[in-house]
């Protein structure tokens, strides 16, 4: 197996504006320096909850967001302009508001076509012969192509935005949140056609979502982020059924279950720490049950735990 | 665009601005083919002639010219000025938003600076500026006028720009391979352009009126050129003794920018989508009840019991039927779960409780809300109103879209209490802070202070749990509390609700979609589709057995965690839009059980009476 | 909070700064030069080249801006030439007289417009809602100096109830009745447009927050509806409608222009139209620089009172 995309110490700071008088802030780090591969037909599973740095980090990744420090390598060849359209052939992206990320004012071809044109730059029937056996892969009626967007219901366009990220034929598609706004029902059609596709085309998928369930349901491996940084790497089955990391196993206990009592998950404080002002040492040290005075001084490195598993912390759970 | 129009001309104050346009721009047009005298032709022993007097329909001015030709040539040039003025400010101020707000960063910084020092400006004086260096004239006092409304293009072209900006399609066409110019021109520009046409045609009224300003004060148009503003100018003079010559040329400006107005008023409501359905109508402070049909008279069941509540939305000509005979009802110290997907009418279903549901366009067409029996749609306002918060409490989603931003916690706290008791300061204060302790705020009186931007989510859920506490309220109506929230904050709110039920004996209604959160925390459930129960039960029953197969496929759609990589159970096809239901099961077309008596006529609930479904071929009897 | 004003005051240093210099920037394209304009076209060359000299007008135009930068800080805004007089003691004459005309009217505009503008929301599509929304129509249609000089025809005129123009009744005038009874015309005939446009920005600022959540939640709550529409959501409208007010404060000190035409008003308006046709630059010049200087401290003040309405704002 090969790798398919390689992050090397990648990481984000965004500059806060101290006004006119007061002086320069160091900004903040939405993603904190981290390195992890996606192998070639895997994959990877994102999550985290809202702030942790999951779509900071997915933008880095296809050139929507220029990195602050670190290198991108996609099938061994490092990427380091921040230019989309060269990102554009090889990895592509599927965003979360299926309705939002397709242009109001534009028919569903001229969405289809733009990348065809201009990443591949295909004549007119190339690109219809292409768009028409896209269309024929996820489902959709050619009728579709003359329509605008307000007129599909979120999981047709949720469709159309998928096929319109297969339009430039990458290796590699982010997808950021794909079903989140979609009902169960629907939900389900197209996690189930985004596996098929996998399969059809031989993709690699970076997969982000705050839902445990469909994460663990449609990866191999999960990463599991906090705070802008990674806690814990592992396989898919095993990950949140013997947690190392306790933010881990406080995620996995707070994900409803149908049987399940009803309980506070064990945990001493609710609130994030503050981004302009990160504490020292482990950034879960706050809420977690385990925290000694080490937690609090250092920083935890992700260090390997096991065969399969990285994760970062001082007093790992055991199993 | 005949839709455009179609919709503008149904504005029937836009037609008739369009009509009085189009009367006068006829007029103006076919000037040079009338029989009009010189304009500028001067006859003083004519001079101050009254309208209608002989060869001077309109009369004369103070050298004696006709004052209908130039009327007509004058409203030429005033149109003509307006017009232009208004098309270059566009132009050039949208050219800089649309720069500004794309770009952003250094170029938005230093073109924004530049435009707010030409607003720091009163407009007049910078014209006057420009008028004085350029000297005065008609072309002048045009790039005057042009020039000091770029800023407003350039300020709302840019807002509207920046919001489009980091829209995901911008993104998305990045991906695509476009570039810069290429974004730009097919992706920002057709998005802004109805903003464009709106702010020309609610401005072009306003140029007009300050190039007559301009001339009126001499320095536009120059002697013997008439423009209206130059007209008046000139009548001013004479306003005692001759008005009219001041009456005609003010009343034709008037015209001209009353019906641009109107026109233009007309033009921003048919570009504007949120117009288009009549959104933007004040709702009432009750939903309106107009039911059709007898109130049913059922002895209540629990101590809030809905009786086929039917609740229907008008739009334009459709009818959304949200809600559908509708029964359910909930006992002290109960947790009941309704259950549905978007659109299936779960939350109009909670809010027509207390009547809050937006009216226009909602309305309650049919069935009977009992509270301790009493009927909540037949009483008057004044008596709703103190039950709402005192004995039926709400909360709802997005905790920080329903609390108020400018009002401290600690005041909206009192507030809810205050509306219903008289109490002194120190009393609210006390009761506030009691509250948030109940709710397991950390540091409740420091968060008395607070405004609700400056809270977590989490928190701030918990201070609309809080607040609905406030007057110990019999019933609390929860439309999905915890869907915006996180899942680790929303099992300490979960758990939360859960302990008060217990401790309180409140009897909660919980809206949601989610099953797992069900489980959890209901006795019962009620599962809703396309604006009906479907099914209704205890829910340990309901998730073991489900009866209805709308039931049994959307329990296996939830994936659970614990069991790996899997295919996941999808239901094929949508859900119905409540605006053309099927006759029948309106989950027929998408249900592999459906016969032919499926499709047919209403299906009533039926089971057990502790356990019902709407089904003919339920997965198992109930 | 004194912080946030000490912020805003310092922010408009570059402000006024930069008006200073679009000011003497346009006036600085004027052809021809000014000593002609004042001597008349008859001059001797010397003279022309004599006075450019008294002037400063051979200097480069970097160092003449400093120079007159410079002046205007210690309070010496230059000499009017057609009036004879500095220029300064011309424009704190004829500002008072504006900032009492234009002051009445942006209170009056103020008032009635928000006041319309919530009741016609408040009662969308009702008689009194109907009935404003055509005011507003025709207050926003009509051009402040025709309405001026028809309030003359009508109210001084024929019915004889108010004096045609000026400020004071020229014999035996001078109190605060005389002048109000000067003021009524022109500060109405004034606020006309204004008020119009705060009623209409006021009507869909209340419609729209009236359709928001937190007013459902207040209802939800059990408070009263005249108490929802007229505090919890007017409060909220307010947030649009201030920043607004600073915007109309700047089109009723443009009107007042107008109106200090129509109605003899010895304003500082009228001075800037006679001073434009004898291009006297300096009186330009500075009157413009002052006016606006004095809407920039306006508009501060106008961003205090939002921030104490909007807690968002303040940081």
């Amino acid at each position: 197996m090969s790798t398919a995309l390689k992050a090397e110490s990648l990481s984000k700071t965004f500059s806060v504006s101290g006004g006119l008088f007061s002086r320069a802030r160091p900004g903040v780090r939405a993603v904190r320096p981290l390195s992890f591969s996606v192998e070639t037909g895997e994959t990877l599973g994102i999550v985290g909850e809202s702030g942790c740095g999951k779509s900071t980090l997915a933008r880095m990744l296809v050139g929507l967001l220029p990195a602050s420090e670190g290198s991108i390598e996609i099938a061994g060849k490092a990427l380091d302009t921040a230019d989309p359209a060269a990102f554009g052939r090889l990895i592509q992206y599927v965003f979360q508001d299926p309705v939002s990320s397709l242009n109001p004012r534009k028919t569903i071809r001229q969405i289809m076509e733009a990348p065809l044109r201009l990443l591949h730059g295909m004549d007119r029937a190339a690109r219809a012969a292409r768009i028409a056996e896209i269309f024929g892969s996820v489902n959709l009626r050619d009728e579709f192509l003359d329509r605008y967007p307000h007129e599909f219901s979120g999981g047709q366009a949720q469709r159309i935005g998928i096929a319109r990220a297969l339009a430039a034929a990458p290796e590699i598609l982010i997808l950021d949140e794909p079903v989140s706004a979609l009902d169960v029902s629907v939900q389900a059609q197209v996690l189930n056609l985004l596996a098929r596709l996998k399969r059809e085309f031989g993709l690699t998928y970076l997969f982000i979502s705050h839902d445990l369930a469909v994460v663990e349901a449609v990866s191999d491996r999960v990463m599991v982020l906090y705070f802008g940084a990674v806690v814990e790497i592992g396989p898919a089955r095993e990950i949140f059924t013997s947690p190392k990391h306790p933010y881990t196993r406080l995620l996995a206990a707070s994900a409803p279950v149908v049987g399940r009592p009803l309980a506070a998950p064990e945990q001493k404080d609710s609130e994030l720490p503050d981004p302009l002002d990160p504490p020292p040492g482990c950034a879960f040290a706050g809420r977690c049950p385990r925290a000694s005075d080490l937690c609090r001084r250092e920083d935890p490195a992700l260090e390997p735990m096991g065969e399969t598993r990285l994760a970062a912390c001082h007093h790992p759970l055991e199993d | 665009m005949s839709a455009f129009l179609k919709l503008l001309f149904r504005n029937r104050l836009a037609a008739i601005g369009a009509v009085v346009l189009g009367l006068i721009l006829a007029l103006v047009l076919v000037a040079p083919l009338l029989p009009l005298p010189d304009p500028d032709a001067t006859a003083t022993s004519e001079r101050f002639a009254r309208p209608f007097s002989e060869g001077h329909i309109l009369g004369t001015d103070h050298l004696g010219r006709d004052l209908a030709a130039r009327l007509v040539h004058g409203t030429r040039v005033s149109l003509a000025i307006g017009l232009f003025a208004a098309l270059a400010a566009a132009v050039l101020g949208s050219a800089i938003g649309i720069a500004a707000g794309y770009f952003g960063g250094r170029t938005d910084n230093v073109i924004m600076r530049a435009i707010d020092m030409l607003m720091a400006f009163p407009y007049i004086l910078l014209a006057l500026a420009i008028v004085a260096a350029l000297g005065p004239g008609l072309r002048n006092a045009l790039i005057a006028v042009a020039a000091v409304n770029i800023p407003f293009f350039a300020r709302n072209i840019r807002g509207i720009t920046v919001g489009l900006a980091g829209r995901e399609f911008v993104d998305a066409a990045r991906l695509a391979g476009m570039g810069h110019t290429r974004i730009i021109l097919s992706e920002i520009l057709p998005n802004v352009l109805p903003v464009i046409v709106i702010g020309i045609s609610t401005t072009v009224g306003w140029m007009i009126l300050e190039t007559a300003g301009l001339s009126f004060l001499g320095l536009g148009s120059q002697p013997p050129q008439a423009d209206l503003g130059s007209m008046l100018g000139e009548a001013r003079a004479a306003l005692i003794t001759a008005p009219h010559t001041s009456v005609v040329p003010g009343l034709m400006i008037f015209l001209i920018v009353m019906s641009i107005n109107l026109l233009g008023d007309g033009v921003r409501d048919a570009l504007d989508p949120r117009l288009k359905s009549g959104a933007l109508a004040r709702p009432r402070a009750t939903t309106r009840v107009d039911r059709r049909g007898p109130v049913p008279e059922e002895p209540a069941k629990g101590l809030l019991d809905l009786q086929r509540l039917e609740t229907q939305f008008h739009v334009g000509k459709r009818v959304y039927k949200a809600v559908n005979d509708v029964s359910l009802h909930v006992k002290p110290g109960e947790c009941l779960g309704l259950i549905g997907e978007s659109g299936s009418g779960k939350s109009v279903t909670a809010l027509s409780v207390m009547g809050l549901v937006a009216s226009p366009p909602g309305a309650i067409t049919g069935g009977a809300v009992r509270h301790d029996g009493e009927d909540l749609l037949s009483l008057p306002y004044d008596a709703l109103r103190r039950r709402r918060g005192e004995k039926v409490a709400y909360i709802f989603q997005d905790p920080l879209a329903t609390l108020h931003p400018l009002y401290r916690i600690g005041e909206q706290m009192a507030e809810a209490i205050r509306v219903h008791h008289r109490i002194s300061d120190r009393e609210a204060r006390a009761r506030a802070l009691e509250l948030l302790r109940a709710v397991r705020i950390p540091n409740p009186e420091s968060r008395l202070g607070n405004y609700p931007h400056e809270m977590s989510g989490g928190m701030r859920q918990r201070i609309g749990i809080a607040m609905a506490l406030a007057n110990d309220p019999e019933v609390l109506i929860a439309d999905e509390p915890t869907t915006a929230l996180d899942v680790t904050v929303q099992a300490q709110i979960l758990a939360l609700l859960d302990e008060l039920r217990r401790e309180r004996g409140l009897a909660i209604l919980f809206i949601t979609h989610d099953f797992g959160v069900v489980a959890q925390l209901c006795d019962r459930v009620a599962v809703m589709y396309a604006g009906r129960i479907v099914e209704q039960g205890p829910t340990e029953e309901i998730l073991a057995r489900p009866a209805h197969p709308y039931t049994a496929r959307l329990i296996a759609c939830v994936p659970e965690l614990g069991e790996g990589k899997r295919e996941l159970a999808a239901i094929p096809g949508l859900p119905p839009v409540v605006d053309s239901l099927p006759p029948g099961c309106a989950f027929a077309p998408r249900c592999d059980k459906a016969q032919e008596d499926c499709r047919k006529g209403a299906i009533d609930l039926a089971g057990t009476g502790t356990h019902d479904v709407r089904c003919l071929h339920p997965e198992v009897t109930p | 909070m004194a912080g946030y004003i000490l912020k805003r005051l310092l922010s408009a240093i570059p402000v006024m700064l930069g008006i200073t210099v679009i000011v003497f920037l346009i006036m600085a394209m004027i052809p021809g030069d000014p000593a002609t304009a004042i001597l008349g076209s008859y001059a001797t060359p010397e003279n022309v080249e004599k006075l450019n000299r008294d002037l400063g007008l051979d200097k480069p135009l970097v160092q003449r801006y400093f120079i007159w930068l410079g002046n205007m800080l210690t309070g010496d805004f230059g000499r009017s030439f057609s009036l004879n007089r500095p220029v300064l003691d011309e424009i704190a004459e004829r500002f008072s007289a504006t900032l009492i005309l234009a002051g009445t009217a942006f209170v009056l505009c103020s008032i009635l417009g928000i006041l319309a503008g919530a009741i016609s929301a408040a009662r969308q599509y009702s008689l009194a809602d109907k009935a404003i929304t055509f005011v507003v129509l025709i207050g926003i249609s009509v051009p402040s100096f025709f309405l001026g000089m028809m309030m003359i025809l009508l109210f001084a005129v024929n019915l004889r109830w108010l004096p045609v123009s000026g400020m004071y009744a020229i014999y035996g005038g001078g109190d605060l009745p005389d002048l109000i009874a000067h003021l009524a015309m022109p500060a109405l005939a004034l606020a006309a447009v204004a008020t119009g446009v705060i009623a209409r920005l006021s009507r869909s600022a209340m419609l729209e927050v009236l359709r928001q959540d937190y007013i459902r939640t207040a209802r939800a709550k059990g408070v009263p509806e005249r108490r929802v529409v007229y505090g919890h959501a007017l409060r909220a409208a307010m947030v649009s409608v201030i920043p607004v007010l600073g915007i109309q404060a700047g089109f009723v000190l443009s009107g007042a222009v107008y109106i200090e035409m129509v109605f003899q008003w010895p304003g500082v308006g009228r001075m800037l139209v006679d001073a434009i046709l004898k291009r006297d630059i300096l009186l330009v010049q500075g009157g413009v620089v002052f006016v606006s200087a004095c809407y920039v401290l306006f508009n501060i003040a106008v961003d205090v009172a939002q921030s104490l309405l909007d807690p968002r704002i303040r940081t």
